[in-house]
């Protein structure tokens, strides 16, 4: 009979981030036990991860083992030994032959294990094994470990419990309710669980919590923002929105600052008015079913005042000081300790943007980027840092490149995010982010792992994204004396090219064994190869280019000397000659197919290891002509072929 | 309408009554109610203990000279220690906001995970801030580790900002419009401090005379720390605590000299590490000395 299964572990509150990956691990560690099931399904909220499955068998299929015993030849008690051990009468034996010998021996029927019991035996394990960023004890030291305190286990499996036992809590039929609307302690079963929870203010599925959110926004036109809303999807057993209001006066701060402290700082939604502009308004989300007293809205209402209050008395604050002001405060905030202040952060900027073409309005962004570090605002609101240096330095008057330039000059953020939006922005983003990988690589800050406490793949992945998306004609050499900076670069760009562009592997290497100092003409010779490949000839061509190279390596030859005619011999080596001359120069598309039956023809009928030495080396030295003359664009030898 | 006394007997009453020793705010200034000995030291070791009192905290750089409603230079925390945490440590917290009449079927709580690490003292744990209706009520933690030792017990320790409490319950905006006592607000009992502490700390402490001050407690700890001998038979009388109170000043000292700007960013480590060790030492002495103190007693 197939069974359905229900396990809920229940906590305390877990960190709304992690949950998706626990149920993903959770998912695996079950799938892993090799119980077979029908259907899977995984649910949580903060306070529960949820594993049902459907289809379980009752028990194992029963299996069959082949017990051998004493040899015939043995002394009766040590037959009747080994009977009375299988609690059978040892006329009931059965001899077998082997090589060695005749045996006696007995067919035992093993009876499959039930379901339940391998359950019990398996889901503590399943349950600690169960992947968390970082895990606690509770019950005391070299106790159990988990993201917080275990404190029930439901496990059925059909109508009865699987009974095990873990951190001191016993696996029962028992959920529990919302901590506050619904009982501590509700007995379930398999196919009322989710309607008992229910019953009890909890709503299992992060799917409905998710809709039920944005059903309550009706009338109200809410920000877009998904990120916030997982996060309080699996912050809220109950979830129901409240909307709230603000004095309209604050509107005079910038959007930037009211945005944040509402999303970062107290989890709220912002609302837009008729034109798009942000209102006067938010949207929070409790854990309760409702609000009719007012008392959360009310609440609500005066957290945000007061942290309005706290931004708009720093944003006046800031304002008495000027950011150019501000650059010599910056000797006193330490930017890494071997690697000095943000003053002299800064002065390597500027320098680095000179070199990287920047003009005026480069160079007085590069030197204000930094200002806002020291402001009250970038200290309450860190994550802010740039976008107020930005904000303030508009205020302030400065060109509008300027502003924009120090306003986006930590973009791009991820992978996803936009380079900074002017040209200024674009190299003073640029020179901070080389600064920062330059210096640290130089003082041994590489990355390590999933360790990379200063963002370096970050800031890696911004060069990267910057150059080609910016199309900045820069030569990267000059940056990448560190060998291991380079190789770091190289990944980065590497992945950039496949994962983000969807370039095949191949091209992307045999495009960079050519050279990648500038990215704008890797880019365009990776489009160039990349149309190359839907040529016939293409890949006949890369192989017969690869075959020149690994002949060129085996001859050790160093490519000296030129291409004496008269000691070519006629037909298709005296072809081939006359074609190269005919096309040299010109780009590969426009010869490949006139230059692929030439080369195709050669090896066909030519040996290149002639018996004169003289002869063998002119045939070396023109095959390495031709491969020189078209590995400018790439190095087709690393061009993986299917034939 | 409760005053911020009422609503602090009523805590201090709830805790006693599961179990808290009540004790009195510690006499040497401290940034957080953690620092205290009766924290810091007792979740050391294996004896359960618990423990509830109101700690005076004093952060010289959050100081605004009485002129902000919601920053002080001295704020009051109610801190619990409940060793080793009861299994419904959370539904007897809950059960604390009720015990001051918060309906929590009306009002909106969130537990938001806040891990909480302190470096000076080579102390971190694992939590949530408590948010009640969208504001910062508690700080919750389970202790992992202290003065870098593991925890025999884990302890949970909840601080409440009676302050932000209180302006909640009283529906006040500004700190300083509490009502502290019947015919007192809070401004009446604390504005001069906040005023003059703000001045003092930001304008006339004298740099040179905090870091004599510094070295002075920080060489006696060393001296005293230096002097303990984990195989010494007399062991028990050493004065270990007395030597803590030498790090708490030091600690203090050192944000003293912090508000005044007077350590740069790249010092600023240097100084918390020297703090750190010797917070650190003295943790590890205590918890040997515990030990032994504890195996004693079990012999008896």
């Amino acid at each position: 009979m197939a069974l359905p299964f229900l396990l809920e572990i229940g906590t305390e509150e877990i960190p709304d981030w992690m949950i998706p990956g626990a149920l993903e691990s959770l998912h695996l560690l079950f799938e892993k036990t090799g119980i077979p099931h029908e259907t899977v399904a995984l649910d949580a909220t903060p306070r529960r991860l949820v594993l049902r499955a459907e289809g379980l068998p009752e028990r194992q299929p029963d299996t069959e083992e082949r017990v051998t015993g004493p040899a015939k030849s043995a002394p009766p008690q040590a037959v009747a030994g080994f009977a009375r051990k299988l609690g059978i009468r040892p006329e009931d034996l059965a001899v077998d032959s082997t090589p060695k010998g005749e045996y006696y021996s007995f067919v035992k029927k093993v009876k499959g294990r039930s379901t339940k019991e391998i359950l019990a035996e398996s889901l503590p394990g399943i349950i600690l094994k169960i992947y968390f960023p970082k895990s606690m004890y509770w019950t005391g030291k070299g106790g159990p470990q988990f993201i917080r305190p275990i404190r029930w286990l439901l496990a059925l499996l059909g109508d009865d419990v699987v009974p095990f036992e873990l951190a001191g809590v016993r696996a029962g039929a028992l959920s529990s309710g919302h901590r506050r609307l619904g009982s501590p302690e509700i007995a379930v079963t398999i196919a009322d669980y989710e309607q008992r929870l229910r019953d009890h203010y909890v709503i299992l599925s992060a799917e409905e919590r998710r809709n039920r959110i944005r059903g309550q926004f009706d009338g109200i036109h809410v920000k877009a923002d998904p990120a916030l809303l997982e996060t309080l999807v699996y912050l809220t057993e109950f979830p129901t929105t409240i909307s709230g209001e603000f004095d309209p006066q604050f509107l005079e701060l910038p959007e930037e600052v009211l945005v944040t402290v509402m999303r970062h700082h107290q989890k709220y939604f912002s609302v837009e008015g008729a034109s798009g502009k942000l209102a006067p308004k938010f949207v929070a989300v409790m854990n309760i079913d409702s609000d009719p007293q007012g008392y959360v809205r009310r609440g609500n209402e005066r957290v945000l005042r007061a942290r309005f209050n706290d931004a708009r008395f720093f944003w006046e604050t800031d304002q008495k000081k000027k950011l150019a002001d501000r650059l010599p405060d910056l000797a006193h905030v330490t930017f890494q300790a071997k690697l000095g202040s943000y003053l002299e952060k800064t002065e390597r900027v500027m320098a680095f943007a000179k070199e990287l073409g920047g003009d005026a309005h480069a160079l007085r962004a590069a030197e204000l980027c930094k200002c806002d570090l020291p402001t009250e605002l970038v200290k309450e609101f860190t994550e802010l840092q740039g976008v107020v240096g930005g904000l303030y330095a508009r205020v302030q008057g400065e060109p509008e490149a300027v502003w924009q330039a120090v306003y986006d000059h930590y973009k791009p953020e991820s992978m996803e995010d936009a380079i900074p939006r002017n040209r200024a922005g674009r190299i003073v983003a640029l020179a901070d982010k080389l600064d920062t990988l330059t210096g640290c690589f130089r003082v041994g800050l590489v990355p390590t792992g999933s360790r990379d406490p200063f963002a370096l793949r970050r800031a890696a992945q911004g060069v990267v994204k910057i150059i080609i998306e910016g199309k900045l004609e820069i030569s990267l050499d000059p940056y990448l004396a560190d060998a291991s900076l380079r190789e770091f670069l190289a990944d980065r760009i590497r992945y950039y090219f496949k994962d983000i562009r969807g370039f095949k592997y191949d091209e992307v290497n045999a495009c960079m064994a050519a050279g990648w100092s500038n990215l704008v003409d890797l880019e365009t010779r990776l489009a160039r190869v990349q149309n190359l490949r839907s040529s016939p000839d293409f890949e006949p061509l890369a192989a017969s280019f690869k075959r020149i190279k690994n002949i060129l390596e085996q001859a050790k030859f160093t490519g000296a000397g030129a291409i004496d005619g008269g000691l070519l011999e006629s037909g298709p080596e005296q072809d081939l000659y006359e074609e190269y001359k005919r096309i040299a120069g010109q780009p590969i598309e426009k010869v490949i197919s006139r230059l692929r039956p030439k080369v195709d023809l050669f090896f066909d009928k030519v040996l290149v290891n002639a018996q004169d030495p003289r002869v063998r080396q002119n045939r070396l030295t023109l095959l390495g002509t031709l491969l020189k003359e078209f590995s400018t664009i790439a190095d087709f030898s690393e061009i993986v072929t299917t034939s | 309408m409760q005053s911020f006394q009422e609503i602090i007997l009523k805590l201090k009453h709830y805790w006693a009554e599961r179990g808290c020793i009540i004790q009195e705010p510690y006499d040497i200034e401290v940034g957080a109610g953690t620092m205290c000995p009766e924290t810091f030291l007792r979740v050391l070791g294996p004896r359960p203990y618990r423990v509830a009192y109101v700690q005076p905290s004093r952060r010289p750089a959050d100081g605004r000279y009485g002129d902000n409603p919601n920053r002080l230079y001295k704020h009051s925390q109610l801190q619990v220690i409940l060793k080793p945490s009861p299994d419904d440590v959370i539904e007897q917290y809950l059960g604390s906001l009720e015990a001051i009449g918060i309906d929590l079927r009306q009002h909106d709580i969130k537990f938001e995970e806040d891990n909480w690490e302190a470096p000076t003292l080579g102390a971190w744990g694992v939590g949530w801030q408590v948010m009640l209706d969208g504001l910062e009520v508690t700080q919750f933690t389970y202790f992992q580790q202290c003065g870098g030792i593991d925890l025999d017990l884990v302890p949970a320790e909840l601080t409440y900002g009676l302050e932000r409490l209180s302006a909640f319950l009283q529906v006040r905006d500004s700190v300083y419009d509490i009502e502290w006592a019947k015919g007192f607000s809070y401004g009446d009992v604390r504005y001069t401090d906040e005023l003059q502490y703000s001045v003092y700390n930001f304008e006339m402490a004298d740099i040179p005379t905090l870091w004599k001050l510094f070295e002075l407690h920080e060489s006696e700890a060393t001296r005293l720390l230096s002097l303990y001998d984990p195989k010494s038979p007399a062991k028990k009388r050493f004065p270990l605590l007395p030597t803590y109170d030498q790090v708490l000043k030091c600690s203090n000292l050192f944000n003293t000299l912090d508000s005044r700007g007077a350590i740069s960013v790249t010092e600023r480590v240097g100084v918390i590490q020297r703090v750190r060790r010797l917070a650190v030492g003295v943790a590890q002495a205590w918890a040997d000395q515990q030990q032994e103190a504890s195996a004693a007693q079990g012999a008896q």
